[in-house]
């Protein structure tokens, strides 16, 4: 097969794996008896047509940052996490203990001290899975499946039985204080000359633009992601090299399921203000997509993220406002992981013809200046 | 817990373990040729889908079953082609493929019966009724096995019964014939499969569309015959459980069945939580009963009952050499 320039393997094979997921999703929708030119108008729109639509945008935009970015530290280490949508509701847990257990008077102390109570639970989750899979052997995949349903599990049972006020019927937390609410974009000075209405997009996203640059530092510019990079690309060879396989699945699972725990700061103390069933709305699922989309690389991922803000709040749009379900959404993410993680091969080779020519030429003017390369 | 209320629960069992059962042969087929499939569960939820569908149109629960294999057999056929053709990530496929399934199921329900996704409510011959066995009543005056008979056996639907025959058929395919020594062969080392002449491609093909009908049978049964219609998602994770029960099993069909009636009858006692009080004397929680078959998943994954090796060239692509 013929190699591809990396700019294309990096740009061009996502960007073709889109727009082949939209296409069919297109056909889809004409098949049950939608518009697809009505349901992108209906999207864009609802989305990106107005600061409101941007400020729903930007608050998915934000979990999918921090979920996405859980998924890419677990496959550089060879590793599949899908618990993160598990990890998300346990580190919704445990902001929903940090901000209820204080009588938090400022958001600027409430917001370290929850993020620590996220990452932890998060990275927990994430933990016993990696435990099971570095010393057990256990199928990383299938265990933190396992874990997702467990923690569903779980977080209805606290609801229920335990967190819930007496006398509310809903299962849910009561109210944190009003000290442990972050302010949304449209509390901040200078941005609120654009949000000028309430947004549930907070200072978080901030936070989860700051967990891209802390990952790339990671991955590329720290020993750990040296050994996790190795150890992912040939596991045997990293413990030929002296690489713990332990340490680094370890090491890897939990800063991953910290990543995925984070993102309930955005949802849970962000936006509803109380820990709710199901917090996570998939999102961690989405990470998978995200990651994929974004070829694993923290840029990737925040572009990716924000291309799923757009069609997670498009699509909540256009299940509004059109005849279309919003369950297209899941097709839509079921296509782009597939085309973009195990169609990738076929997209290659979709392309590698268009490149053949220029390889060949690169090879000739290579040959006519001495060929040094050939050696 | 008297006699009767055991009598409950197995059969009981033997209704929940049904689906778990086709759904780990399924998987039993392709991990054996070498495919990791994480879509059970996405290839059951579409012929969950497809058959309550059909069946509804048109009264009839065999044409709602073949709707349901053809389903589950374009999946397979999806997870081939990426998986085997374009040698592509065997779990993200699978994983892609579940969230196809989730989204297209409810587009699909809804566009045909504009019910919030669901398919009618399912009655008379359009779904598969029960069945009694011959001289289940004579049988059942039989003290000790007798009652077990006519309560856990007979009075199951036909589904039932193909999927406890698919238990020997598959054990005598896999060890008995040329093929299942082949397909055996292509998940454990495909070069030497390669080297005799045989298409590796072919057999691994072959293989998944078995699966495909196999997860087709477990799709329409749960919405068939162990509930009245489709509604979205509800397989609820149990094509994993059945991976776990694989695993469990060791890729071994007897085994498979066993492993398979020990998650049924977990999910028998969640769905009766006064048997477990009235035996143990003390209350579980409705949570802990719904999460204990995906923990027990997660203890026997971690090998604390026993280790578990699969094919040896399970989830690798296969590249001939050149």
């Amino acid at each position: 097969m013929t190699k591809l320039p990396k700019w294309a393997d990096m740009v061009l094979v996502p960007v073709i794996s889109l727009v082949l997921a939209a296409a069919i999703s297109a056909v889809v929708i004409l098949l049950i008896g939608g518009d697809p030119v009505e349901a992108v108008k209906v999207m864009v729109d609802g989305a990106l047509g107005s600061p409101y639509g941007w400020g729903y945008t930007l608050y998915y935009a934000t979990s999918f940052i921090f979920t996405g970015l859980g998924v890419t530290v677990a496959y550089h280490a060879g590793q599949f996490n899908i618990g993160g949508e598990g990890q998300a509701q346990l580190g919704g847990l445990g902001v929903a203990l940090v901000c209820l257990a204080f009588p938090w008077t400022h958001w600027w102390m409430a917001l370290p001290a929850a993020m620590i109570g996220a990452a932890l639970f998060g990275a927990a989750w994430a933990g016993i899975p990696a435990w099971l899979a570095a010393k057990r052997g256990s199928h990383i995949v299938i265990t933190t499946i396992m874990f997702n349903y467990i923690a569903a599990a779980l977080i209805v049972y606290l609801l229920v039985e335990v967190m819930r006020p007496t006398g509310q019927m809903d299962p849910a937390t009561p109210r944190f204080g009003a000290g442990a609410a972050l302010p949304g974009l449209h509390d901040l000075p200078g941005l609120n000359l654009i949000f000028t209405r309430k947004v549930p997009a907070n200072v978080t996203f901030f936070i989860a633009i700051l967990a891209c640059v802390g990952v790339w530092l990671l991955l590329w510019r720290s020993r750990l992601g040296y050994e996790i990079r190795a150890f992912g690309q040939s596991d045997s060879a990293a413990r030929y090299a002296g690489i713990s396989s332990t340490k680094v699945i370890m090491a890897s699972m939990l800063i991953s399921g910290g990543l995925c725990g984070l993102m309930s700061i955005n949802n849970v103390m962000g936006e509803a203000g109380r820990l709710l069933q199901n917090s996570s709305e998939g999102a961690g699922f989405i990470g998978i997509a995200v990651a994929l989309m974004g070829r694993n690389h923290p840029l990737g991922v925040f572009l990716a993220a924000l291309l799923f803000g757009f069609l997670y709040q498009g699509g909540a749009e256009m299940g509004l406002w059109t005849n279309i379900p919003i369950e297209l959404r899941l097709l839509l993410q079921g296509l782009v992981i597939l085309f973009t993680g195990a169609l990738d091969n076929m997209v290659r080779m979709m392309i590698a013809p268009f490149f053949r020519g220029a390889a060949r030429r690169n090879a000739q003017d290579r040959a006519a200046a001495g060929g040094v390369d050939g050696l | 817990m008297d006699y009767e209320t055991l009598m409950q629960l197995l059969a009981s069992t033997l209704r929940l373990g049904t689906p778990l059962l086709f759904a780990c042969l399924a998987g039993l087929f392709s991990e054996r040729a070498g495919i990791f499939d994480i879509g059970l569960e996405g290839k059951m939820l579409m012929a969950a889908m497809a058959s309550a569908a059909v069946a509804a149109l048109t009264g009839s629960a065999w044409l709602g079953l073949m709707a349901g294999i053809y389903a589950a057999f374009v999946m397979a056929i999806l997870h081939g082609i990426a998986s085997i053709t374009f040698r592509g990530n065997q779990l993200i496929s699978g994983v892609a493929l579940n969230f196809i399934a989730s989204g297209a199921t409810v587009l699909i329900a809804q566009a045909m019966f504009q019910q919030g996704g669901r398919t009618p409510a399912l009655s008379g011959t359009a779904r598969f009724s029960a069945i009694r066995l011959p001289y289940a009543e004579q049988i059942g005056a039989i003290p000790g096995l007798g009652p077990f008979y006519e309560r856990v056996l007979s009075g199951q639907s036909i589904l039932v019964y193909i999927a406890l025959a698919c238990v020997p058929l598959t054990w005598w395919v896999l060890y008995r014939t040329r093929f299942g020594l082949r397909l055996r062969a292509v998940g454990e080392n495909p070069e030497s499969v390669d080297t005799a002449g045989i298409s590796v491609v072919r057999l691994r093909y072959i293989a998944l569309v078995i699966t495909g009908v196999l997860c087709g049978l477990a799709g329409t049964y749960m919405a068939t015959a162990l509930q009245a219609g489709f509604g979205r998602e509800m397989t609820a994770g149990r094509g994993y459980i059945a991976l776990a029960a694989l695993i469990f099993a060791k890729w071994r069909p007897w085994q498979a069945l066993w492993a398979t009636m020990l998650f049924g009858f977990l999910q028998a006692l969640a769905l009766r939580p006064d048997v477990i009080e009235g035996v143990l004397h003390l209350s579980i929680p409705v949570p802990a009963l719904d999460a204990l078959p995906y923990i027990l998943t997660v203890i026997v994954l971690a090998g604390f009952v026993g280790k578990a090796i699969g094919p040896r060239a399970g989830g690798q692509p296969y590249v001939k050499e050149r």
